[in-house]
């Protein structure tokens, strides 16, 4: 890109295109993550990258459409984040204390 | 013009279900510390008032029917019928606990409350007429239903059932999300009724609406057990306390299909072509991989759980018809499924013991000689599940397929009819179990029905047969119902 360009650029703001394409990237990383890794924590924190690749685009199209209410989602869905996070690790919690292990292929004592 | 925040009465009337259930929901948690250890059954008797009272706040609601909260709630018809039945849920599977929590020995009253949040948030959403609005109501019945799913804390079978749950529907609230967050990009509102005028409007980009679809579906599909997203329903119903099992099997169930119907009945209708075919295929391969997955079982919860992806799959054929026949098929079904899938998870819960040590199939033998009459409440839910005539599976089964056939399904209602022949064999092998063989260990030592759970018993019979014998009462009010859907 020449310099005329990114001034051009640096005058209107990042395109939201690109904060678009973070958000799937980001949302694209959770997804790979929740399926590829073995330990329960990261499984978990993979849920969240998830959640938050869904807020920026939230805030993105909100500033695209020049509306409040995308900004006020990010809120509803911080919080509901929150209150899952809290119910997550306690589960993780007691996963942990009746097995000692975080290993997501040892929690398997099911199917008949 | 100066904002009025206050609600007026008619919209505290409106969300009145939400109010009463989450109200007695706080004072269980606060009557807990003075009652817990004296009066256990208390708190049971407590919700199951407040389950009556909100039945009656849902019908008043109802009479006075109208949107609410500058719209991001809805009370017409559709909501009311779907808010009435997860609150009979409810007080069916608070009925079908007080004997399992007894035996188990563990609190009652963190229960209870969990159970009213849950249901609180299932009233939410099918009330809902907007997608955050739905995504809350979402979060409010999936959070209390991931502890509700890990209750007896030190079990690791509940453990287990638990993370399973509660990590992949996290997962699939973010597909959701992502598929609300698109929506919005592409309308710039999340009400439902707005959405589906922006859609209309030409030069709307419609790879970018397939994309939202596409992740509505995944995340849905997860909720309500539909294939490809089905694998986690046998461990975590197996896994999970017999009277959750119950009540997950149907309740989160039942909301999560009344929201895929709003949704895509109401927002998505003109851009079907899009999503069509995917619900087609996944209502096939539901009852195909539910049908002959529970043939092999020899868990029988694990078993009821194939039988509800099978049971997933029949409705969403229901959906595929994309018609107010459809949806009113599928509403007549869940009430239906409902009713029969917490019996027979009932006469789990009693035959099960302390610890759930008796869950085969084989553990039934002999349970008519013993008990006939458990044995005798049991056939009538299996025959139900099957879909024999005089019960209400039968004609939630034959509208489903006249639906279907009116839209011209004609291969997915054949495929659907082989599959429940393939159903059949499943259900009647319990049925022989129950009737042929000796009495077993288990039987001979089954202590008699306690009332609550008796209860939990004959009344989803009674309905059973009254949705068999006289479907028109509840057919009639669903077809009103379906209208509000467009």
């Amino acid at each position: 890109m020449d310099p005329s360009q990114a001034l051009e650029m640096l005058k209107n703001g990042v395109p939201t295109s690109w904060y678009l394409t973070l958000s799937a990237l980001l949302f694209s990383i959770g997804v790979a993550g929740f399926m590829i890794r073995r330990n329960i924590i990261t499984v978990f924190m993979c849920i969240e990258l998830m959640l938050n690749a869904v807020n920026l685009s939230f805030i993105a199209f909100a500033h695209q459409h020049k509306q409040v209410s995308g900004h006020l989602f990010t809120f509803f869905v911080m919080v509901v984040a929150a209150a899952e996070a809290a119910v997550g690790l306690a589960i993780i919690l007691t996963v942990f204390k009746n097995r000692s292990t975080l290993n997501i292929d040892e929690i398997n004592t099911l199917k008949n | 013009m100066p904002a009025n925040f206050a609600p007026s009465s008619s919209e505290l009337l409106r969300f009145s279900p939400e109010l009463i259930l989450s109200g007695a929901g706080t004072l269980l948690m606060i009557l807990d510390p003075f009652f817990g250890k004296k009066m256990p059954k208390l708190f049971g008797h407590l919700s199951i008032v407040a389950f009556i009272l909100a039945i009656f706040g849902a019908l008043a609601a109802n009479g006075d029917a109208g949107p609410a909260f500058s719209n991001l709630l809805i009370v017409d018809g559709f909501a009311t019928f779907f808010r009435i039945l997860v609150l009979v849920i409810g007080i069916l599977a608070v009925l079908a606990s007080y004997r399992y929590l007894d035996r188990e020995n563990s609190e009652t009253s963190e229960y209870h409350a969990l159970m009213l949040f849950s249901v609180a948030g299932q009233c939410l959403m099918v009330a809902s007429n907007d997608l955050i609005m739905i995504f809350i109501g979402l979060e409010i019945s999936s959070i209390a239903s991931y502890i509700l799913a890990g209750y007896l804390r030190d079990d690791k079978r509940n453990n287990e059932s638990a993370l399973k749950y509660f990590l992949l529907g996290s997962f699939a609230t973010g597909f959701f999300l992502y598929g609300i967050a698109i929506t919005y990009g592409i309308t710039a509102s999340t009400k439902l009724n707005v959405i589906a005028t922006a859609l209309n409007a030409p030069g709307v980009s419609l790879p970018m609406i397939g994309f939202a679809v596409a992740l509505m579906l995944v995340g849905l599909g997860f909720k309500i057990s539909g294939a490809p997203f089905q694998m986690w329903a046998p461990d975590v119903y197996q896994g999970a306390p017999a009277p959750v099992s119950a009540f997950m099997a149907t309740a989160p169930k039942a909301a999560a299909f009344a929201i895929l119907l709003r949704i895509f009945m109401t927002s998505f209708q003109q851009s079907a072509t899009l999503w069509e075919p995917f619900i087609w295929i996944s209502a096939l391969a539901s009852m195909t991989i539910g049908n002959f997955g529970a043939l092999t079982q020899t868990n029988l919860k694990r078993m009821l759980a194939y039988s509800s992806i099978a049971h997933a799959g029949y409705l969403l054929v229901a959906v595929a018809a994309r018609s107010e026949f459809g949806t009113a098929a599928a509403m007549f079904y869940l009430a239906a499924y409902a009713l029969m899938n917490i019996g027979a998870f009932g006469v789990i819960i009693h035959i099960s013991g302390k610890g759930e040590k008796h869950v085969q199939i084989s553990d039934l033998a002999g349970l008519a000689q013993k008990q006939p009459v458990t044995a005798a409440l049991l056939t009538v839910f299996l025959l139900s599940l099957i879909g024999v005539p005089l019960t209400g599976g039968f004609f939630g089964k034959f509208y489903i397929f006249h639906a279907a056939l009116k839209a011209n399904l004609v291969w997915l209602s054949v495929l659907g009819l082989l599959n429940s022949a393939v159903a059949a064999y499943y259900y009647l092998r319990l049925l022989v179990v129950m009737y042929m063989q000796e009495p077993g260990e288990v039987t001979n030592s089954l202590e008699p029905l306690t009332p609550g759970l008796s209860a939990a018993l004959v009344l989803p019979a009674i309905g059973t047969f009254f949705l068999g014998i006289l479907p028109g009462a509840v057919l009639t009010f669903a077809r009103s119902a379906a209208i509000f859907t467009r």
